[in-house]
């Protein structure tokens, strides 16, 4: 009846992971209390869940990888408490087996379940307002991805208290998470979460594509594109040609595992070497899904508050389309131990060092934007400067790795993490944290506290450091990854120091989560009445602040880069004073939500081989997306009257605000100084 | 608040829907791009593990080309067949439409029923997919493409459906267009499928 899922599936006997199911069940309990106590639910379903409003999409998204940060940094601190603890014998507090999941888990959720919906979300509410489009080019298909994450999310949280996760390591390398020597579920939970997960991803990648070429507003050339969008054009590229991959890989994974397919085996003419080919042919440029957007931010970022156009605007978009293409030819240096030949060998360590040449470009780039600008240093400076020190160490790192002989000697060690800890957070979470901060306005309508964004950048700056140079020196010390426990006591102090480290950058989370409070209650004072509060150059800030739901009453036109910029010089142009016209949108959606549902519960049906239920969900996806089909109830038009009256709200709200967007900033600083 | 989406007095007049189809059609190419990806990911798997036959059958042992090749008419002719419904379409000639949509079913079906013939008289054999990595990787390789074909032909029965009620609109027009890609896309890795894995396999 219930297939492999017995009473014994739930970890009684842990009691780490039960007070931490306790404090879930109970923080669960308070939210769904509080929602039905304020009678939220329905506002809940209707304004939020089944819209397929860009802008909240992209703010839900953020929502889910902050609630999944806190999660996989919990991982990341465990892990770090352990190896404090157990060195010369020690067996520190967490077991083998507990441990192996724990490093899992935290590899899978910081990858696939913090940084690419912080990515994907800021591309959903930023993206359209760059083109100047009023939606993407399929609202649903937009609404269903995220429902697929989030439901992706629900997956990997319930292999926390019913059965286990992967103990394989993020990638799941086969054929140590085949089914001879992964026997649990725990592979399985990781297994249709990154299925789930990956098909929404795909779906992104193909709507923003789209997004991105048919939807740009009149005027707007490819080589007028925002950075932003032009980064993200390219990271929706890299969606499209390699999550593909990870599916097949997946797919193929789990015929081994289901079927006793002899695909990736010992045994029966299977290669394992295939499957981390495969794996790493999707993860390769999934890094690079990643971080260009990061780079769009901090050209969008640097741009502003330097007061003036990004230098060398047209060598950034090459060097951005030079990593892409580049991304897809440089797999193999994940594993050059693997055996290839040395001729293979040097073919990919070439082919990644030369990586180093656009994204140096990059570099300059941004170091000439700030050179004889007038920089302001605001927190999403801050993150940017923090960024560009940080991660060039980190790329430095990275093609000291892309040695093939070097490699041999770093390979599984310290140094690999350290590296990759080293660019992502100094790249992915730099800039997601300096996106965040800098279309927090657009998204809500008031700004983010300066006084703790910047606190929280020290933190995570100065932690980083503290955490991750200790685990460089002990590389060459000897210490690999994946170790539950050491032998030499010798490692320990920099193991502690790292402990401090991860500490440091826990203050620096805390400081977030301050800085969300303190902003939400100062959201008077901090309001954004203009819609502009950084004097901004793209034609996202020619809207108001939170942007109305259509976007724009008239579909601006564009002849320039930066053209909201020389828009504003040429303040005194004629108003454009032509009638509103009625505004075409896309209705909500309920069938985002039911499919992601029915994929739920086949996602878990079949991690425990619950075949009935697994059919059940099965039909339930087909049966719902053909309805779906026939539903032709899908758009409505806005009156003009309506977006009259909604321009004439927000003008008036913009001759309330004071006369420059400076002097609202200085404004800010002075509420949070007397704060 | 002007965020909130509007649910009352918005007017849902006859209209042109927004979505052109030529931003449909697009999107529909780039997911077909997408989905070659993992027939290529596929295909790769089966080039390097169609030596792992791991003392069973060979390529040369299992596949009949004679079979195969009925299998390959019937689907390039259901090609011709789904054209010749979009040039009915084109022409506004909705019973041609169905009835073009419809042969085109059939011989979808006697594919897929062929292919599924052929799977089960090979387990029954005892060449079935968990014998040696050759035949996980042939069967997950053709399997897909006929996966894909089955979903294919259950977007004929809806269209069919569609087409009956709705008649040929600015809704169902699209969705034939798109149908059709999908239809000669799967042509075409099937021909890719019967050159690499059974021709090749043979020679």
């Amino acid at each position: 009846m219930f297939g492999k899922l017995t009473l014994d599936a739930i970890p009684y006997h842990e009691p780490i992971i039960m007070i931490v199911a306790a404090v879930m069940a109970i923080g669960g309990a308070a939210l769904l209390g509080a929602l039905t106590y304020y009678r939220k639910w329905g506002w809940l379903w209707n304004e939020w869940f089944t819209s397929v409003d860009h802008k909240k999409l992209g703010i839900m998204y953020f929502v889910v990888a902050l609630v999944m940060l806190l999660r996989g940094f919990a991982d990341a601190i465990m892990m770090r408490t352990q190896l404090a603890m157990a060195a010369g014998g020690a067996a520190g507090y967490l077991p083998p087996e507990h441990y192996d999941q724990i490093f899992t888990a935290h590899g899978v959720i910081m990858i696939f379940f913090v940084a690419m919906p912080m990515v994907i979300g800021l591309m959903n509410l930023v993206v359209p307002l760059q083109i100047g489009a009023r939606d993407v080019a399929f609202p649903f298909l937009n609404n269903l991805s995220f429902w697929l994450f989030a439901v992706s999310a629900i997956l990997v949280n319930i292999s926390l208290v019913v059965g286990e996760f992967a103990k394989t390591g993020w990638l799941a390398y086969a054929p140590l998470s085949g089914i001879e020597f992964s026997p649990g579920v725990g592979v399985d939970y990781w297994i249709w979460a990154l299925q789930i997960s990956g098909i929404g991803t795909t779906l992104t990648g193909i709507n923003f594509f789209v997004t991105i070429l048919k939807m740009r507003t009149k005027g707007m050339t490819l080589f007028r594109m925002p950075i932003f969008t032009w980064t993200s054009l390219c990271a929706n590229i890299l969606i499209i040609a390699s999550f593909p991959i990870l599916t097949a890989t997946i797919a193929l994974l789990t015929l081994d595992r289901y079927f006793g397919m002899h695909f990736f085996t010992n045994d029966f003419g299977g290669n394992m070497m295939m499957y981390v080919n495969l794996i790493w042919a999707w993860g390769h440029p999934e890094v690079y899904i990643l971080i260009l957007p990061a780079f769009g931010v901090f050209s969008e970022v640097i741009a502003t508050f330097a007061r003036k156009r990004l230098f060398g605007y047209k060598t950034m978009v090459w060097a951005t389309v030079a990593i892409t293409l580049l991304s897809f030819i440089v797999w193999l240096h994940h594993f050059f131990t693997m055996g290839a030949g040395a001729n293979v060998n040097a073919f990919f360590g070439i082919m990644t060092m030369i990586i180093a040449i656009p994204t140096g470009v990059k570099v300059f780039n941004w170091l000439f934007t700030i050179f004889r600008g007038s920089l302001e240093l605001t927190s999403p400076v801050l993150w940017t400067l923090g960024f560009i020190i940080t991660f060039t160490l980190g790329g430095m790192t990275g093609v000291m790795l892309a040695l093939p002989a070097a490699n041999f000697v770093l390979h599984n060690s310290l140094f690999v993490i350290a590296h990759f800890h080293n660019v992502i957070i100094g790249g992915v979470v730099f800039g997601m944290m300096a996106g965040l901060t800098y279309w927090f306005p657009k998204a809500f309508g008031f700004t983010l506290s300066e006084k703790w964004g910047k606190r929280s950048f020290w933190c995570w700056f100065i932690g980083f450091y503290v955490a991750f140079m200790p685990l460089y020196v002990l590389s060459f010390f000897g210490a690999v990854r994946r170790m539950q426990s050491y032998a030499n006591p010798e490692w320990q102090p920099w193991m502690i120091l790292a402990w401090v480290g991860a500490v440091i950058i826990m203050m620096g989370i805390a400081c977030t989560i301050i800085q969300f409070w303190v902003s939400i209650r100062d959201r008077k004072l901090n309001a954004d009445l203009t819609g502009d509060p950084w004097d901004g150059r793209t034609l996202e800030w020619s809207t108001s602040s939170p942007a109305p739901f259509y976007n724009f009453a008239r579909l601006p036109e564009v002849g320039d880069i930066d053209s909201f910029w020389s828009q504003k010089q040429r303040s005194n142009e004629q108003l454009d004073d032509a009638p509103y016209t009625d505004i075409h949108m896309p209705r909500n959606t309920v069938a985002g939500p039911v499919i992601s549902f029915f994929a739920l519960i086949l996602g878990f049906a079949l991690v425990w081989h619950i075949w009935w239920l697994a059919a059940v969900g099965a039909l339930g996806v087909v049966v719902s997306f053909i309805a779906r089909v026939f539903n032709e109830d899908i758009d409505y038009y806005v009156p003009a009257a309506e977006v009259a009256r909604i321009e004439r709200e927000h003008e008036k709200r913009k001759t309330s605000a004071p006369s420059s967007a400076a002097s609202d900033r200085e404004q800010t600083n002075y509420v949070e100084a007397r704060a | 608040m002007a965020t909130d989406t509007l649910h009352h007095g918005a007017t849902p007049e006859p209209h042109e829907h927004h979505d052109t189809t030529g931003t449909k059609l697009f999107g529909f190419w780039v997911y077909l791009m997408s989905d070659l990806v993992i027939f290529g990911s596929l295909f790769a798997t089966y080039a390097v593990l169609m030596k792992g036959t791991a003392a069973g059958p060979t390529a040369a042992d299992i596949f009949e080309l004679p079979f195969v090749l009925v299998e390959t008419f019937l689907l390039l002719f259901s090609s011709f067949t789904f054209g010749m419904g979009v040039l009915a379409m084109n022409a506004e000639r909705l019973g041609q439409v169905k009835a073009w949509l419809g042969i085109t079913f059939l011989l979808g079906a006697a594919f897929v029923g062929m292919e599924v013939y052929e799977f089960q008289h090979l387990i029954h054999q005892g060449y079935g997919p968990d014998q040696s990595a050759f035949l996980s990787s042939f069967f997950t390789l053709v399997g897909t493409h006929g996966l894909h074909v089955t979903v294919g032909l259950v977007w004929i029965l809806v269209m069919l459906v569609q087409l009956s009620t709705k008649g040929l609109t600015p809704m169902t027009r699209p969705r034939i267009l798109c149908l059709s890609l999908f239809w000669h896309f799967l042509d075409i890795v099937w021909i890719c499928v019967f050159s690499f894995v059974y021709l090749m396999g043979v020679l």
